[in-house]
C-alpha cells in the first residue's frame, strides 16, 4: 500500500528505519526536515543515547505494571488483566491547530445536544425530513422512555471523547463520536505525568498547557448539573460496574482525584423517587451520578432485567427530576455510525453554520445502491457495526481474509441497517520509541470535551496508536497503546 | 448544626475491609498453629502426640480429609492450600485479597502491594513445598507476610474510620480464634489443679502458649514455671498481651466507641454489646472461671462475640432500610 520508502543513510541511528510515505506525518514536512514545532524534540532524539530512552522506558513500564495501570480484556481467558502500553514519545500539536480543534468539537457538541433535545421532544429535524425518522427509531440506543423527559439545562451530553484523525493532506476529521461513557481519561493523566519526568527541560522550553485540572473540571462539570434549588452542597458520586469492567482502574482513579465516593449499584437504593447510598452512619442522598454504566444496566425495571449492576427505581427518581445523570440516558442515538453521517447535516440545521470539522465519508447499508457498491468493494472499505465501540465488530477490508469478507457480507445482508461502510483511512504517523529505535506509527486523538456551565476542553486528550507496524487499529482491546498529547500556548 | 462531617463511608466499603482483616488474621493464625504443632511434634514420642491432628482440627473448626485417613500430609494440605476449604490459608489469604481489591481507592498502595505479594507467594507455593520441605519456612513467611501488612497498615492509611474497621475484624476474629483455641485445650484436659506440669504434659502447654504467640510473654510474667491456671488467666485476662482475649476485646471495644463517635450513631447495640463483653472480662477472676469450668465461660466469651458480630453487621452494614429511613 505504501509507496517504497526514501533511502535513509543520511539519518543517524534512531531515525535509520523511519518509515515515509502513504501518510501525513506528524513530524517530518518532508524526508529529513522536521515541522517547525518538531525540530526540537527531533534534535533531542539525535542526541539522546537510545540506551537512556530505553532505560527510561522500562522504568515507565515498571511504574505502570505496579499502580495497576490496568485494562481488562473480554473474550479472552487467560491473563485479562494488561498494562496498557506507553509509548515515551509525546505527540505535539501547535496552538492554532489545537484552537481549530477546540472551535469544531465545540460547535459539534452544542449541534449533537440540540439534536438529542430536539428528537425527544418536537422531533422538528424528522419534521423537517433532514435526517429520516426510520433510522432514528430504529436506533438501538433510542429511548422511548426519554420521550418529554427535561434533562438539566437541556444537556445531555456533559462528557464526550470524540476520535479525530489525520488525513492525509493533513486535516483533522471526526472518526466517531462517544456520547455515552468515554473511557480513556486516566491515560491521559498518568502518561504526562511519565513525560514530566522524561523530558522535564523539552516540557518547559516547549511550553505546554498543562492537563492536570481535568478531574476538577470533571467535577465543577457534574456539580454544575445539580438542580440549584434544594441543597447549597450536591453530593455527587461515580457510579460503576464493578471491579471486573474494563475500565476499573480509570473509575478508582478518577473517584480519588475528584474526592467523591465510587459505588456499585448496591449500594444505591431508591425510596420515594429519591436516590440514597447505604453508608455506615446511615443512608445519604445523591444528586448527581457520574455513571460509568451504560444504560441498559442502570435501572432492572426499566432496561435488562436479567442484570443486577444498576439500581431498581433509578429511573422513576431520575425522571422525577431528584437525580442528574451524567450523561443523560439515550444518547447513544447521536453516536450512532448511521446517524453519525447525518451530523454535518445537523450542525447545519441547529446551528446554521458549515462544520468546523469534517466528518469521514461514510456509506450507509441501508441505502440500497450504497450497499451494492460496498459489497463490491468490501476488500478495500472499512465495515463497522453502528452500535459497537472499542474496535469490536470491525473489518477492515484491506487487511482481512476472504472469509472474514464473507461472513460481513452474510451479516450486512441480514441487518444492513446495522453496518456502515468507510474508505480504509491513512491516518497520519508519528515518531514512536519501540524496539530501541525510532518508528512511525498510525495514531488517531481523543480530546475530552466536558459540557456544564460552558463547553471546556483541556487542552490535549488520548493519542492512541498502532502499536504493531502497518496496523491501523489503535483500540487498546486491539493491541493499540497511548502516548502523551502536548499542545503548545499560543 | 447542618456541618455534618463531610467524609462518608460506604457500608459495602466498611465490610469489605472488615472481612479483609477477618480473613488475614485467620491466615496468620492458621499458619502459628500448624507450625507450632509441626515443631512440638519433633520433641514427641509418636503414641503421645496420637490424638494432637483432631485437636488441630477442631480447633481450627477445618473439615476432615475426605479420604477419611487423618495424617499429617493430609491435614497439612486442607489447612493450607485446599482452596475448597474455606478456611485454609490459601483461601483467606486469596479472600482478603479479593475484599481489598474492591476497595482500593481507600487504603494506601503499600497496603495493595503487600497484600498482592503475600497472595501471589502464597498461590504459588506448591503441596510439596508447603509440608515435606520447608514448611517451617512457609508457615513463617505466611506470619510474617501478615505481620508486614498489619505494619504498613498502621504507618500509611488514614486513621480514620477504615483504619477502625481493620482494627474491629482482625480483634474479633482474635477473639473468637482464642477462645476456641483455649476451649480445646482445656477440653482435653481434665486436670485444672494448680500444681506446676511437669514432663510429656509440659510439651503441650508450651504449645498453647506459643499457639497464642505467647510464651515469652508469660514467662516474663511469671517465670518459665507453667501452671494451667496461670497460663489460661494470661491467655484469657491479660489486658497487656496482643493475643490474649482481654487485650483483644478491649480494641474491640474501643473501636466501636470510635466509629459510634464518627458515624454519630452512640447508642447503638453493637457498642453496648461490646462494653457488656468487655465488662465481663475485665471483671472475671480466673479462680472463679477454673471452678466452674473454662469450657462453659469461654462458650460465653463466643456466644458474646458472634452478638457483637451479629449486631455490627446489622447497625453498619446491611442494616433495615425502612429503620435508616426514619431515622
Amino acid at each position: 500500500m505504501n509507496p517504497p520508502e526514501p533511502p535513509l543513510s543520511l539519518f543517524r541511528p534512531p531515525f535509520r528505519n523511519y518509515q515515509f510515505g502513504g501518510a501525513y506525518d506528524e513530524m517530518f514536512a518532508a524526508p529529513g526536515t522536521p515541522r517547525s514545532h518538531y525540530k526540537a524534540l527531533f534534535q533531542n532524539l539525535l542526541e539522546l543515547p537510545p540506551e537512556d530512552l530505553r532505560k527510561t522506558q522500562q522504568a515507565a513500564d515498571l511504574s505502570f505494571l505496579h499502580q495497576g495501570i490496568t485494562f481488562t480484556v473480554y473474550g479472552n481467558d487467560e491473563g485479562t488483566e494488561r498494562v496498557f502500553p506507553n509509548d515515551l514519545l509525546p505527540r505535539i500539536i501547535p496552538a492554532d491547530e489545537w484552537r481549530k480543534i477546540e472551535n469544531g468539537l465545540t460547535q459539534r457538541i452544542a449541534a449533537l445536544n440540540l439534536f438529542l433535545e430536539d428528537i425527544y421532544h418536537n422531533g422538528r429535524i424528522l419534521a423537517d425530513g433532514i435526517v429520516p425518522r426510520e433510522l432514528v427509531y430504529s436506533c438501538r440506543h433510542f429511548r422511548r422512555e426519554m420521550r418529554g423527559l427535561n434533562v438539566p439545562h437541556g444537556i445531555y451530553v456533559s462528557i464526550c471523547g470524540t476520535d479525530l484523525v489525520r488525513l492525509p493532506d493533513g486535516s483533522f476529521a471526526v472518526l466517531e463520536d462517544n456520547l455515552r461513557v468515554p473511557s480513556g481519561v486516566s491515560y491521559m493523566l498518568a502518561n504526562r505525568k511519565v513525560l514530566k519526568k522524561v523530558f522535564p527541560t523539552l516540557f518547559r522550553d516547549y511550553g505546554v498547557c498543562p492537563v492536570d485540572h481535568y478531574p476538577q473540571s470533571l467535577l465543577a462539570t457534574l456539580r454544575a448539573l445539580a438542580p440549584t434549588t434544594t441543597r447549597h452542597d450536591p453530593k455527587v458520586v461515580l457510579l460503576t460496574p464493578g471491579v471486573f469492567n474494563s475500565a476499573y482502574f480509570e473509575h478508582t482513579f478518577l473517584a480519588q482525584q475528584m474526592g467523591i465516593e465510587l459505588v456499585e449499584g448496591r449500594d444505591l437504593l431508591v425510596h420515594d423517587n429519591v436516590v440514597y447510598m447505604r453508608t455506615t452512619a446511615g443512608l445519604r442522598r445523591v444528586d448527581v451520578i457520574y455513571r460509568r454504566v451504560d444504560d441498559d444496566y442502570l435501572d432492572p425495571l426499566c432496561f435488562r432485567q436479567d442484570s443486577n449492576l444498576g439500581v431498581p427505581g433509578l429511573f422513576n427518581a431520575y425522571r422525577a427530576g431528584n437525580v442528574i445523570l451524567a450523561n443523560a440516558i439515550g444518547t447513544g442515538i447521536a453516536d450512532d455510525k448511521a446517524v453519525y453521517a447525518y451530523v454535518p447535516k445537523i450542525i447545519r440545521y441547529y446551528l446554521g453554520e458549515d462544520p468546523i470539522l469534517n466528518n469521514v465519508e461514510t456509506y450507509l447499508l441501508g441505502d440500497r445502491s450504497q450497499r451494492q457498491h460496498v459489497l463490491e468493494h468490501l476488500d478495500q472499505l472499512v465495515v463497522k457495526a453502528v452500535g459497537e465501540s472499542g474496535g469490536y465488530g470491525m473489518l477492515i477490508g484491506p487487511h482481512s481474509t476472504v472469509e472474514e469478507r464473507e461472513e460481513f457480507r452474510a451479516r450486512i445482508e441480514a441487518e444492513p441497517r446495522n453496518y456502515i461502510a468507510q474508505p480504509t483511512l491513512s491516518l497520519s504517523r508519528a515518531p514512536c520509541f519501540l524496539e530501541g529505535e525510532v518508528q512511525a506509527r498510525h495514531i488517531d486523538l481523543r480530546p475530552y470535551i466536558l459540557y456544564g456551565e460552558n463547553v471546556t476542553l483541556v487542552p490535549g486528550g488520548l493519542t492512541r496508536v498502532a502499536l504493531r507496524r502497518g496496523s491501523l487499529v489503535v483500540n487498546s482491546s486491539q493491541g493499540g497503546g497511548s502516548k502523551d498529547t502536548w499542545v503548545l500556548r499560543a | 448544626m447542618h456541618e455534618r462531617r463531610q467524609t462518608v463511608m460506604l457500608s459495602r466499603v466498611a465490610d469489605s475491609l472488615y472481612w479483609m482483616s477477618r480473613y488475614l488474621e485467620r491466615a496468620e493464625h492458621t499458619a502459628r498453629l500448624i507450625d507450632v504443632d509441626l515443631q512440638l511434634r519433633l520433641e514427641q514420642a509418636p503414641e503421645v502426640g496420637a490424638g494432637h491432628w483432631s485437636r488441630l482440627i477442631e480447633a481450627l473448626e477445618a473439615p476432615l480429609p475426605p479420604s477419611g485417613t487423618v495424617d499429617a500430609a493430609s491435614i497439612t494440605q486442607i489447612l493450607t492450600l485446599d482452596r475448597s476449604n474455606g478456611s485454609s490459608i490459601l483461601s483467606c489469604v486469596a479472600a482478603a485479597r479479593e475484599n481489598l481489591r474492591q476497595v482500593r481507592e481507600q487504603c494506601s498502595s503499600e497496603m495493595w502491594e503487600q497484600l498482592n505479594r503475600l497472595y501471589l507467594q502464597v498461590n504459588s507455593t506448591t503441596a510439596g513445598e508447603a509440608w515435606l520441605l520447608n514448611s517451617h519456612v512457609f508457615f513463617r513467611a505466611v506470619q510474617e507476610g501478615a505481620h508486614l501488612f498489619q505494619g504498613v497498615t498502621d504507618s500509611t492509611m488514614l486513621h480514620g474510620e477504615g483504619w477502625r474497621y481493620i482494627q474491629l475484624g482482625r480483634f474479633v476474629e482474635r477473639t473468637d480464634l482464642l477462645a476456641r483455641l483455649v476451649r480445646t485445650h482445656f477440653a482435653s484436659r481434665a486436670r485444672t489443679s494448680d500444681a506446676a506440669i511437669e514432663s510429656e504434659e509440659y510439651l503441650e502447654w508450651v504449645g498453647l502458649l506459643k499457639s497464642c504467640s505467647a510464651f515469652e510473654a508469660y514467662c516474663k510474667t511469671y517465670t518459665a514455671e507453667l501452671r494451667p491456671v496461670r497460663i489460661a488467666e494470661f491467655v484469657l485476662l491479660n489486658p497487656e498481651f496482643p493475643h490474649s482475649v482481654r487485650f483483644s476485646v478491649d480494641r474491640i471495644d474501643a473501636a466501636l466507641q470510635s466509629i459510634g463517635e464518627l458515624t454519630e450513631r452512640r447508642a447503638e447495640q453493637p457498642i453496648r454489646l461490646a462494653g457488656r463483653l468487655q465488662a465481663t472480662l475485665s471483671f472475671s477472676q480466673i479462680d472463679e472461671i477454673m471452678g466452674s469450668g473454662a469450657s462453659g465461660y469461654v462458650d460465653g466469651v463466643r456466644w458474646q462475640c458472634a452478638q457483637v458480630h451479629n449486631a455490627i453487621q446489622q447497625v453498619y452494614f446491611d442494616y433495615a432500610i425502612e429503620q435508616a429511613l426514619v431515622s
